[in-house]
């Protein structure tokens, strides 16, 4: 009851809050939600605070990390010194978020923002981000903004709808936090000198941390297909293979093809709903949105759920014995033939990867 | 155990939609309308769930103009017992967060054990309504499920979620949201028969005054438009001439 009376209360001065805001708007703070595996901040976290930068130019970056024990101090070691913005390090240290769940999480991130009071809370949008960030944003009673590809300014973004067939130039025009999720191929990382003094790493205090939703949700296990290939989400070249591939054999000379030129592999929903490869290759609306150098699609048609996965890529290459396939309409390069002629033709003569 | 399923109506998949000359939307008179295809799945995982006698009954909600009724109506058809639709005057303003309150509100009014939505719109592409009201409702959350399974015992639901990189399964207890994935099933046909009982079928109209949410905008949509056009491509006749242009033209191996 009392909790009622002091949100109305507030209410009533939100004329007094928007005077604040206007006097404050130039002091940019930034929480940026980071992935880490194997000790090493995941680069599409990177790219985030890439993103972070294009908010403001006076952006204090703050990077928050949870997991739990060696690891996650050696991801926060990593994440010290991964990119010269980074003004600190938040590092939520606890059995609680050994697995990366969004209960947990939104809470965590809801109680690091009541303390803090960032303007603006980013992670990027993959499957980590998104689970979580939308739970963080009803928790804080503000509209989210996802798959965020251009930044103009601290509170306007443009971002894809209509699986990327019209561009939506948005006003966040709600109160602080602005949360959104980005598309890490739109923020590249450029290469660049290392910092030579790391950002200060400080505990996240969980003294307070309410726990009863996280009983509620439990990990039992994963599993997750081991390659060598670089990560499909940002690979500099891609392969991807639709239905024309007919077998999962078949998709076997896709996977030849881009072992050799040190390619990633992606497949059409067609594919994987044929069952020749698991659908974490899948590339497109729904599944992953790429952007590398060089995309080669083999047997594919270029339906327009496809097409918003892959239409960032700058040089597309399409081979498809269908000389009306909608693919050859976004290609640079395209060759109509048959692909079990011409992949063994290309495996023959591409150059080895560097 | 009841479930309640939340479906959105857009305009339909295979449809290439066009951006309105004065860049303030995308052009939806005329245009042909569906079922969201993930809410289909969402709708046809909770029918099954039904006749496998885990769940009494499935309740069908949208929010929306008058014509969400027709989308209800095929929901209906497809085997939902009743539908909920909760009418909005300002529907270019139901924003996901308000999607999630008006959710919340029918949650603690019909009491499921269970609310199961599409991991997105194919319209907004958000991918937030799930998530935020599992948030509001204090409630687990299952997105991107694949498989889902119910154990009436202990009350919990496996969920078999497609994360970056592999499967994740989690084990969640009910009540509990549940955003659907394209692989988690095939969604049915509505038959000629279901389509004439669905007509008798009731659905209850509700405004969000009176499930007391105020609909708020925090966005300003400034404008819409196409996406930068590629310029054309070539057609090559050889592998050779392809390896050629990518090497010296394009510069890209």
């Amino acid at each position: 009851m009392a909790v009622g009376v002091i949100l109305r209360a507030f209410r009533l001065r939100k004329p007094c809050f928007s005077l604040l805001e206007t006097t404050t708007t130039r002091f940019i703070s930034t929480l940026v939600l980071a992935e880490h595996e194997g000790g090493s901040i995941k680069s599409s976290s990177i790219s985030s605070v890439e993103a972070a930068k294009c908010l403001s130019k006076d952006n204090s970056i703050s990077l928050l990390l949870a997991g739990s024990g060696p690891s996650l101090q050696q991801a926060a070691t990593h994440a010290a010194l991964c990119h010269p913005l980074i003004s600190q390090v938040l590092v939520a240290d606890s059995d609680k978020f050994i697995h990366p769940l969004a209960e947990g999480w939104a809470n965590l991130v809801e109680s690091v923002q009541k303390k803090d009071g960032y303007t603006h809370i980013l992670a990027a949008s993959g499957s980590f981000g998104k689970n979580i960030l939308p739970r963080a944003a009803a928790l804080l009673d503000v509209s989210p903004l996802s798959d965020v590809i251009e930044i103009s300014g601290s509170h306007q973004f443009v971002r894809p709808i209509y699986a990327g067939n019209a561009l939506c130039t948005v006003r966040y025009t709600g109160e602080s936090p602005c949360l959104l999720t980005i598309r890490a191929p739109s923020f590249p990382v450029p290469a660049s000198e290392p910092r030579s003094t790391a950002a200060p790493i400080t505990q996240v205090d969980l003294s307070t941390f309410g726990e009863d939703i996280l009983k509620k949700s439990r990990f039992v296990k994963r599993s997750s297909q081991e390659s060598e290939r670089p990560d499909l989400g940002n690979a500099r070249i891609v392969v991807t293979g639709g239905r024309g591939l007919k077998s999962a054999e078949n998709f076997k000379m896709i996977e030849k093809l881009a072992e050799k030129i040190g390619a990633a592999v992606g497949a059409t929903r067609a594919a994987v709903d044929a069952g020749f490869v698991p659908n974490e290759l899948q590339v497109g609306q729904t599944g992953k949105i790429v952007a590398p150098e060089l995309y080669m699609a083999f047997g594919v048609s270029g339906a327009i759920q496809h097409l918003a996965g892959m239409r960032d890529s700058k040089v597309i290459v399409a081979v498809n014995k269908d000389a009306d396939a909608p693919i050859f309409q976004v290609a640079d390069y395209g060759l109509v033939g048959d692909l079990f002629e011409i992949i063994p033709e290309l495996l023959e003569k591409l150059p080895e990867k560097k | 155990m009841k479930i309640m399923v939340a479906i959105k109506r857009v305009v339909d998949y295979a449809v290439k939609v066009r951006v309105k000359p004065d860049k303030s939307g995308v052009e939806t008179k005329n245009v042909k309308m569906s079922m969201n295809p993930f809410c289909e799945i969402a709708l046809e995982e909770a029918l099954k769930i039904r006749e496998a006698g885990l769940a009494s009954e499935v309740v069908a909600v949208s929010m929306g103009p008058t014509q969400c009724v027709d989308t209800l109506r095929t929901s209906l058809a497809m085997g939902a017992d009743r539908a909920i639709h909760v009418e909005s005057s300002s529907s270019d303003h139901l924003y996901p967060l308000n999607v999630a309150k008006l959710l919340k509100a029918l949650v603690d009014a019909e009491k499921p054990g269970l609310l199961i939505l599409g991991k997105q719109a194919i319209d907004d592409d958000c991918n937030q309504t799930g998530q935020m009201v599992a948030g509001l409702l204090n409630w687990p959350q299952g997105t991107f499920a694949s498989k889902v399974v119910l154990d009436k015992e202990n009350q919990t639901a496996t969920v078999d979620r497609e994360v970056d990189g592999g499967i994740e399964t989690l084990c969640l207890d009910l009540p509990a949201v549940i955003t659907t994935d394209l692989r988690l099933n095939q969604p049915r046909y509505a038959t000629l028969p279901n389509i004439m009982k669905a007509k008798s079928k009731p659905i209850k109209k509700v405004t969000p005054e009176e499930l007391n949410v105020h609909i708020r905008s925090d966005l300003d949509v400034v404008e819409v438009s196409e996406p930068p056009k590629r310029k054309a491509g070539v057609i090559l006749s050889s592998v050779d001439e392809l390896i050629d242009k990518l090497k010296n033209e394009a510069r890209v191996i």
